[in-house]
């Protein structure tokens, strides 16, 4: 086990520890795994397994199945593009394919400064301003491609900033 | 410079965030202090006009003044022009809210006080018959319950319409293992709100803007069938709405509107928010049972129905959002109110969402019965990009696309389903004539790739197969073979598969084959260049 694990699983048993008495308690225990440390580390499932009474394989077959769940550390920020129909009809192909090569990443890709991870996602619920990307917890809508560089150069200062 | 304190309404919905509430609303309030000006910035939820969001109303002796879409540069010139003491000449300016056509000609049942009150003030709420439903049922035994939902006509909103009351009396009537055995018997409210079809805000707006309209249709449910807890399965993509019920929940807890003792009637009922991960087929309702229990979303093979056999194996009433929104009106104001609206057998309203290309996007609760093409014209005022409209998807990412000649069919279940196409949850997304229907077709099956839970092999395999052979149409390769195959491939995937997942994702492809075959009859380059022509 590395280093970097070892300062991360008191996490995860703690998080345990809260949430597992609910019925159906693994989602809301990966959810607020990934909320604390940004991702699922690999370390933590037979963790959860042997707390959960179940096996490795039902843990790995959970987070697997869901597009959420990752199990590498994301970006600082992500940066989520809606590709379903009502933004498609907005210009979401091209908004898309603007994101992958301003950040130079592709889906599920970060930027070699850690500081974007770019997700693909499936409605954000703002059809009627489409087309629409989610930063972090923040939805923008009408993204056009000077928009959506706009916000990235925002993110990109803020970095700075924290530097 | 004013005396008395204006309220000024600035919402706190999705949309009206993502075009820049907030920061609006905080410019506001800084530039009022600037010139002395006493405001009470109240952020309620959106009222569904969502071209005009950011709309920013001010309460004046006359009512609500709406100005919209209004952004950071217009704040001055806004003041400027005494737009707190009611003055309407700023080109913003849109009149009185209630008296926008847009809005004025709705005939609002669920969404009655969405975007007139703050979401999460239970005294807003009581003001406008909020809980009323709730308190009649209190009196009242499951069974009257369950028939006044009947006497309603109400029908799933979710997109399968299957018919509410009839689902409650099930699960009024069914006997878990434990109950058999003499047992606690446990039952289950289980609320889907895992709205993923592209086109469709409806039960976002809800969440957001009338959060306790959904929590007394749960708890009104939960009395009738005798369930004592509720759980919300709420799609991770919508972190807004959860935000707003979770403080919703906890302010009904705390006044005693959920909890051990409703109104101090001796009666319980739990509610609990439960998040989504970013799967599709959650939203189908045996798939989000699985997830709710902790496992991964596999769909499950009925029967049993899952109001026998649902959460936990327990009887379970899975509803949609829209659907337990419209218990309060219904037990407040009788079934037979609701029943008034509509047509044949599908009764009460239905809030249509007009989506992607259209001028004015937005909320539209109406009876059934009005053709797609009033929406699309009289309310949408056609494209956003200007062009001429060329295909409308309503129902979602499983339904239909319709060319014109359709658009005069009344929006009803029984009128959609006999030109096969779908009302699904009421979403309508519109493109213009710069869309390539070979292109759409080919999304269908790859979205299904994306999304199924693998269970069955038509949808698993058979959508991966699909965008291999919409390829090879849109490269002309061997095109009347692959065109046949493609037919081939739809109906064994619409035979063999389990849920609507694999069995309708051919809907939208064989739709767009049907009446856009100009798209798929040459190389891809040309078929765009005829769709402009």
């Amino acid at each position: 086990m590395t280093a970097v694990n070892e300062q991360l699983l008191p996490v995860v048993t703690e998080v345990i520890a809260g949430l597992k008495h609910k019925p159906g308690a693994l989602l809301p225990i990966l959810h607020e795994i990934q909320n604390r440390l940004g991702y699922i580390p690999p370390d933590a499932v037979p963790v959860i397994a042997e707390s959960l009474n179940q096996s490795r394989a039902d843990i790995h077959g959970v987070i697997s199945f869901y597009h959420q769940f990752r199990t590498t550390a994301p970006g600082k920020h992500t940066v989520e593009v809606c590709r379903a129909e009502a933004c498609q009809a907005m210009g979401a192909r091209q908004l898309e394919a603007h994101a992958k090569a301003t950040l130079g990443v592709d889906y599920h890709g970060t930027t070699g400064d850690k500081n974007v991870t770019l997700e693909e996602v499936y409605c954000l619920g703002n059809c009627a301003c489409s087309p629409s990307i989610r930063i972090d917890d923040e939805i923008v809508g009408r993204v056009t491609p000077e928009k959506f560089d706009q916000l990235i150069n925002e993110l990109r200062s803020q970095t700075l900033e924290v530097l | 410079m004013s005396n008395s304190v204006t309220t000024i309404y600035i919402p706190r919905d999705t949309t009206a965030l993502a075009m820049g509430a907030d920061r609006l609303a905080t410019e506001i309030a800084a530039e009022a202090a600037n010139r002395g000006e006493s405001v009470e910035i109240i952020r309620n939820g959106s009222r569904g006009l969502f071209w005009l969001e950011p709309l920013v109303e001010v309460e004046t002796t006359s009512g609500r003044i709406a100005y919209g879409p209004v952004e950071n540069r217009d704040i001055d010139s806004l003041f400027d022009q005494a737009f707190l003491s009611g003055e309407t000449t700023h080109p913003l300016c849109q009149g009185l809210t209630e008296e926008i056509p847009y809005l004025k000609k709705q005939q609002r049942l669920t969404f009655a006080r969405a975007g007139i009150t703050d979401p999460v003030s239970l005294e807003d709420y009581q003001q406008l018959d909020g809980f009323n439903g709730l308190k009649k049922a209190l009196q009242m035994d499951g069974q009257s319950i369950v028939d006044e939902v009947k006497t309603s006509g109400l029908r799933g909103r979710g997109g399968a319409a299957f018919p509410t009351g009839i689902k409650w009396q099930t699960v009024l009537d069914a006997k878990s293992a434990e109950a058999r055995s003499g047992k606690q018997d446990q039952k289950y409210i289980v609320c889907n709100a895992d709205e993923g079809d592209s086109g469709t805000f409806a039960d976002r707006m809800v969440m957001e803007a009338d959060p306790y309209m959904l929590i007394e249709g749960m708890t009104i449910a939960g009395l009738a069938v005798g369930a004592d807890q509720g759980y919300i399965y709420l799609r991770s993509e919508y972190p807004v709405a959860h935000q707003i019920l979770n403080e919703a929940i906890a302010k009904a807890e705390a006044a005693g509107f959920l909890g051990d003792n409703l109104l101090n009637s001796g009666k319980t009922f739990h509610l609990e928010v439960r998040l989504g991960a970013k799967a599709y087929i959650c939203g189908e309702e045996t798939s989000l049972l699985e997830s709710l229990e902790g496992k991964r979303g596999m769909v499950r093979s009925k029967p049993p129905l899952p109001a026998l056999v649902g959460l936990f194996g327990q009887p379970t009433i899975v509803n949609n959002v829209l659907s337990l929104a419209a218990i309060p009106y219904i037990l407040s104001q009788g079934g037979q109110a609701y029943a008034n609206y509509g047509m044949g057998r599908s009764l009460g309203t239905l809030p249509f969402q007009l989506a992607g290309n259209i001028k004015r996007g937005g909320l539209i609760e109406l009876a059934f019965g009005v053709t797609l093409r009033e929406l699309l014209e009289e309310y949408g005022g056609g494209t956003f990009s200007g062009q001429p409209m060329r295909a409308v998807q309503v129902g979602g990412p499983l339904c239909a696309y319709l060319p014109e000649s359709q658009w005069d069919t009344p929006m009803e279940y029984e009128s959609f389903q006999a030109i096969g196409a779908g009302l699904g949850h009421g979403g309508i997304v519109v493109f213009d004539n710069s869309v390539d229907m070979s292109e759409q077709a080919r999304f269908s099956m790859e979205f299904c790739v994306a999304e199924s839970c693998g269970k069955c092999t038509p949808c698993r395999i058979g959508s991966t197969r699909g965008v291999e052979v919409i390829d090879r149409i849109r490269n002309d390769e061997n095109r009347a073979a692959n065109m046949e195959l493609l037919d081939d491939l739809c109906e064994t995937m619409i035979d063999g598969s389990l849920c609507a997942m694999g069995g309708m994702t051919p809907f939208p492809v064989q739709s767009a084959v049907k009446y856009f075959p100009e798209d798929f009859n040459q190389p891809k380059q040309a078929a765009k260049g005829s769709a402009r022509s």
